[in-house]
């Protein structure tokens, strides 16, 4: 798909611009910013945040919401912990059920949105809730993770030039990238998701399989959101049912400062990338300014949020006041067309 | 009727809803190469019809056969995969997705296990070049008009091999020009042997396309006759289920109230305008006069209303309420004047359907006086008694939800709303669409009756019967402008047709 | 007083009736298996037992309860209820030990009652004109806009505490959570006070029909004159400031303010209690069922700490009990439900 310079594009072209002023300003500022190491570095300290962002993707594409995201995270990362330390189960058969267990979970929450047409927010508020309870249900406290096959995992990767390493949590979520980009493009699952979110009853009325397409975003979000939280235990080697409390604020936001509309229906994997990026170029900003609480972080997301609502907004408007006018001239469109 | 050539036969088919029975015992058929108008009022069954057929509705008793064999859509994804498709009268695309590509959404062609945009691409642009469209079909379809939507709508469900094509007034948006493109189409679809069924409101229409005609009335089937066998006068008749002169039952000579030119003027508008709504435009409304507001669909009337309620705002002009300027910047603003608006679309902006008849009716009240001073359940009792009475509602109790009456009461619990709060403008937008022959009659009667009072009514309506039975001037619009004023001894339906008519030869 | 027919409508008694047999039967549960369940003790002048336990613990959920219920029935939601408690309490125990967070153990200059009370309130109020704002004039949907807050709230929190739990005594802001007034605890008395005010302002003056119509139709409200973008805002500010006074009763109950932990999750009890008392999204609202919602997860979390299990772990069931009320008023669910039993019946007959 060609990318277009319209109105539409504007909140991406908007984020990459955002993108590289910020890293623009801490290159001026700090020496050492402007690094490969830094750079990959984003890509490993975010990426099961980017997961799950590409999942989040395609959930607010469709025209849906998912807070259930930073709970299920701390669900399957006690989960393994438990199974792994407790039970003595190779991490292996541990991670395969963690998975299994996500999509599953997604899955049930999008029965329960599409079935008893209950609000995505009330399902899935009561998912975050769920798999916080049952993160807590596991344990109340952090447990560590000590298991060879994790650590081999941990330590898998490749050797990019003499001081950068590339480690496997870091090709996992440029694959999950690759991944949602060809799911939204080249696919019929993909396209149908833009075309719920554009209009859900006309959906309906093509003929568009809406419920499963919906079912089956919901389940490849949960199971994202388990492969996140399996990324999560590898960086952290540990289970914590507290971890990644407001996570899903962080990943609602990189989606919409990647340019996915709120409303549905429009949207860019690719977009949700750079989003996650700079999200973690804030915090690497933080990091290197040294005297700055971790708190401004939530505060920074939270104001960068809401600047590109209304940027979404403002342009949304915008764009429907061209419409209105389009429809007026008619006539003249008729006139081009015979 | 059993016949060889019949590709879909629908017998004894019913449906119901809680509380309507929306189809009883209907038979229908339809042969190749036929175009078969179903023509019936609003509420007759027409749509539920088409809907039980492409499975968005499932069937409560009745056979549907196909080629002679039972068929079931269990779902709006099967109807297109057996070769029924559909084009609805709002245009059913997704705005935002390109003209291609909403041409083949669940059908891409793929290649490599990916869907391939190129030859996508240059498919729809084959395809949509057979209607006699040359567009840049790499757009979003939301960059292009209505019209062109609703053919890109066609063409999407030609796309699929279609035996039958259902359109459902698929003509209401489109002008005289636009219309005749869509029958050649549909024309040379019907000479490929194509069987089309086609639902619309214009007379006119039906007869310059169609082959055969079905008449519904409240869910059951009334005749099926041939185009040539039918006058027009007959087809209204069944439609209508009664002959044409009981129809009439407005209080003649009751139109003179409407006429009180000499009247203090309530309202002068002067070059008010609105780009993208309505061009700028001078018009007066007189106490106790009734203005007609006569155009087709989407000539602006709706946005004339908009405007004189602060909905919309206006661009340029002045208006003067009572020879004072004012400023109408929201609906409240123009309330405080003493305008009130009924709406054209009765469920999304008139009633509250989910509170009861009492509440509806004392909210515009209540508004208007304030929070903190809550009528007493006396008094809203004393008033909603009242306009029950007064208007004839029918429901069970004032306490009933709005929601659960029909669409005429519902009309009358919004007019009711405006006269509770004592307005001396009433912006009247559409409001006997959809309701029944009787109540439209009941409102038109009302309508009469408060001009006689003094109030000043704006009286807008598709049925020019019923703006030429109830108004004491009509404005004609056309396109977004105002083109003409026809004073009261001017108005008959040949002069606003000619009115009408006038600039599209322009 | 006259009395309205209206009021009690069969309607309004039937959505009560099911959130009131369950409380019932949490409460026969706890009869039978928790001795001493309904004792009342008289002590000094001061009411003790289980039941006022109940009460006591659970006025913040009552209140938010009360809040929320407003928004709700506008159509809208607030999730950053914990985050305002959380602001609430930070403030209050800031301007009782400015200098705690730099380390500075003594206490300044005795700071009076009304600036620990008023300041966080005023502050609470000013989150819920963001909310409202946010919602109503920018047109956010409620669910993005106050989790903004909910996120970021928390953050503005710990920035004001500094990442620290602030503790302190100041006698007459203890009395506010640890108090009594005519016998009873006064987190009680303050719910009261909430709910007569709340009734006096929404079923005595016309703005509970006004949310309820913004609620149920938006649009049609603002063709009849109701300012419904103002009426937003005023409940986005009113459960803000019932959040407030929640957060004000945690941290002079616990003598602290905790950044992290004030108020946590205590959204979703809200919005459970809210669900269970059978208010609508966008129209019909009921505080009372909210109340009785409020009790029943009090008291499900009461029993569940009684039975010795991790308080944490009340999240399981309290999730459960939200989603299972709003599967029994989808419609989709009755029908499907309905459906699949009439189709047992005729195969069984």
């Amino acid at each position: 798909m060609k990318i277009r310079l319209n109105q539409k594009n504007i909140p991406l072209l908007a984020t990459i611009a955002v993108f590289f002023l910020i890293y623009a300003a801490g290159s001026f500022l700090y020496p050492g910013f402007f690094s490969l190491r830094v750079f990959v570095n984003l890509f490993i300290d975010n990426a099961f945040v980017g997961i799950i962002a590409v999942g989040m993707t395609f959930v607010i594409i469709s025209g849906e919401i998912d807070l259930s995201v930073g709970s299920v995270v701390a669900f399957v990362g006690v989960l393994i912990a438990t199974l792994v330390q407790d039970y003595n189960m190779h991490p292996l058969p541990a991670i395969l059920l963690c998975l299994v267990l996500g999509a599953a979970f997604g899955c049930a929450m999008g029965c329960l949105i599409h079935f008893f047409k209950l609000p995505s927010f009330l399902v899935t508020l009561v998912g975050m809730f769920l798999a916080r309870g049952l993160a807590f249900l596991l344990s109340l406290n952090s447990i560590p993770i000590k298991h060879d096959f994790f650590e081999a995992l941990t330590d898998f990767g490749f050797q990019l030039t003499r001081k950068v390493w590339i480690p496997s949590i870091a090709i996992l979520f440029v694959a999950v990238v690759l991944l949602g980009v060809f799911l939204s493009h080249f696919t019929r699952f993909g396209r149908n998701a833009y075309a719920i979110g554009g209009n859900q009853q006309s959906a309906i009325l093509m003929g568009l399989p809406v419920g499963k397409t919906k079912i089956l975003i919901f389940t490849l979000d949960g199971a994202l959101c388990a492969l996140a939280g399996i990324v999560y235990s590898l960086y952290t080697m540990s289970g914590y049912p507290l971890a990644c409390v407001g996570l899903e604020l962080d990943v609602i936001a990189a989606v919409v400062i990647g340019g996915t509309l709120l409303t549905g229906g429009v949207g860019y994997v690719e977009g949700t990338l750079i989003g996650v990026l700079i999200l973690g170029l804030i915090q690497t900003f933080i990091t290197f300014q040294g005297t700055l609480s971790s708190w401004w972080t939530k505060i920074a997301v939270g104001v960068l949020l809401f600047v590109f609502i209304l940027l979404q907004r403002y342009l949304s408007s915008a764009y429907s006041g061209r419409e209105a006018r389009g429809r007026d001239g008619k006539k003249a469109a008729q006139a081009e067309a015979a | 009727m059993p016949t060889t050539d019949a590709i879909l036969e629908v017998r004894g088919l019913s449906k119901t809803f809680p509380g309507v029975k929306a189809l009883q015992d209907v038979d229908f058929t339809l042969k190749k190469g036929e175009i078969h108008a179903l023509m019936g009022q609003n509420g007759a069954g027409k749509s539920t019809l088409i809907k039980v057929i492409t499975g968005l509705y499932k069937k409560d008793g009745g056979e549907m056969l196909l080629d002679g064999k039972p068929f079931e859509c269990d779902s709006p994804e099967e109807a297109p995969k057996i070769g029924i498709s559909t084009v609805y009268q709002e245009v059913n695309l997704i705005p935002n997705l390109s003209v291609a590509e909403n041409i083949y959404l669940g059908r891409q062609p793929m290649r490599f296990g990916a869907i391939d945009w190129k030859t996508l691409n240059r498919n729809a642009a084959e395809a949509i070049k057979k209607l006699d469209l040359d567009i840049d079909v790499t757009q979003p379809v939301s960059s292009y008009s209505i019209a062109i939507q609703q053919l890109v709508a066609i063409t999407r469900a030609l796309d699929v091999k279609a035996r039958i094509l259902i359109l459902d007034e698929p003509t209401s948006s489109l002008d005289a020009a636009e219309t005749a493109r869509l029958f050649d189409v549909l024309r040379k679809l019907k000479s490929e042997g194509i069987g089309i069924v086609f639902v619309t409101h214009f007379l006119g229409q039906v007869y310059d396309i169609s082959d055969v005609i079905t008449v519904l009335r409240n869910g059951r089937l009334v005749g099926v006759k041939s185009v040539d066998e039918l006058p027009r006068l007959a087809l209204i008749e069944m439609m209508l289920g009664k002959s044409a002169d009981e129809v009439e039952c407005v209080e003649k000579g009751a139109g003179e109230a409407g006429d009180a030119v000499d009247a203090e003027c309530f309202l002068r508008v002067q070059g008010l305008g609105r780009r993208g709504a309505i061009r700028p435009f001078d018009m007066e409304i007189h106490k106790g006069e009734v203005l007609g507001l006569a155009g087709l669909l989407g000539s602006g009337r709706t946005e004339i209303a908009r405007l004189l309620f602060g909905v919309d705002k206006a661009q340029e002009g002045r208006i003067f309420v009572k020879g004072q300027e004012a400023r109408l910047t929201s609906p409240r603003k123009a309330i405080s004047l003493g305008f009130a608006l009924c709406p054209e679309d009765r469920k999304s902006e008139g009633i509250i359907a989910d509170l009861t008849v009492r509440e509806n009716i004392v909210l515009a009240l209540q508004a208007r006086t304030g929070i903190f001073r809550r009528l007493s359940p006396k008094k809203q009792e004393e008033i909603v008694d009242r306009y029950i009475k007064a208007l004839d509602i029918k429901t069970s109790s004032p306490e009933q939800k709005v929601g659960d009456l029909s669409g005429g009461n519902q009309q009358k619990v919004i007019v009711a709303r405006w006269l509770a709060s004592n307005p001396d403008f009433l912006i009247l937008d559409e409001p006997t669409r959809g309701i029944d022959v009787g109540a439209k009659a009941e409102i038109e009667n009302l309508i009469l009756h408060l001009s006689r009072e003094g109030m000043a009514v704006l009286f807008i309506s598709s049925e020019l019967a019923e703006v030429i039975e109830c108004s004491g001037r009509v404005a004609v619009l056309r396109d977004r402008v105002k083109v003409a004023e026809l004073p009261r001894e001017a108005i008959n339906e040949s002069n606003i047709m000619k009115a009408i008519a006038q600039t599209e030869g322009q | 007083m006259s009395f309205n027919p209206a009021c009690l409508k069969n309607e309004n008694l039937g959505k009560l009736v099911w959130p009131l047999v369950a409380l019932f039967a949490i409460v026969v549960f706890n009869v039978i298996f928790t001795p001493g369940f309904f004792n009342l003790e008289i002590k000094d002048g001061r009411l003790f037992g289980s039941l006022i336990d109940i009460l006591n613990r659970g006025a913040p959920v009552m209140l938010v309860s009360i809040g929320m219920t407003v928004v709700y029935a506008t159509g809208g939601i607030d999730l950053s209820v914990g985050a305002v408690i959380a602001i609430a309490g930070a403030v209050a125990a800031t301007i009782i030990r400015p200098d705690y967070v730099k380390g500075v153990i003594e206490y300044g200059e005795m700071a009076p009652l009304v600036t620990v009370i008023g300041v966080p309130l005023l502050l609470a109020l000013l989150a819920g004109l963001w909310n409202g704002a946010l919602v109503a004039y920018v047109g956010i949907q409620p669910i993005i806009a106050t989790l903004i807050l909910m996120v970021a709230g928390r953050g503005i929190a710990q920035l004001i505490t500094e990442g620290k739990i602030v503790v302190f005594i100041h006698e007459p802001f203890q009395f506010i959570g640890g108090g009594f007034l005519l016998g009873l605890p006064v987190p009680i008395v303050i719910v009261a006070v909430m709910l007569l005010v709340t009734y006096l302002l929404t079923r005595k003056t016309a703005l509970g029909l006004f949310i309820e119509a913004v609620g149920a139709n938006p649009k049609a409200s603002q063709y009849m004159g109701i300012r419904a973008q103002l009426i937003k805002i005023a409940t986005y500010m009113f459960c803000a400031l019932c959040a407030g006074i929640a957060g004000l009763i945690i941290c002079s109950d616990i003598k602290a303010a905790d950044a992290n932990n004030a108020g946590l999750f205590l959204e979703l009890d809200a919005i459970a209690a809210v669900i269970i008392g059978g208010t609508m999204w966008g129209g019909r609202f009921t505080v009372a069922g909210s109340m009785i919602g409020a009790l029943i997860i009090q008291t499900l979390t009461t029993t569940i700490l009684t039975r010795g299990i991790a308080p944490e772990v009340t999240l399981v069931f309290k999730a459960l009990v939200i989603i299972c009320v709003a599967l029994i008023q989808s419609e989709a669910f009755r029908k499907i439900l309905t459906g699949r039993l009439a189709k047992t019946e005729a195969g069984q007959s």
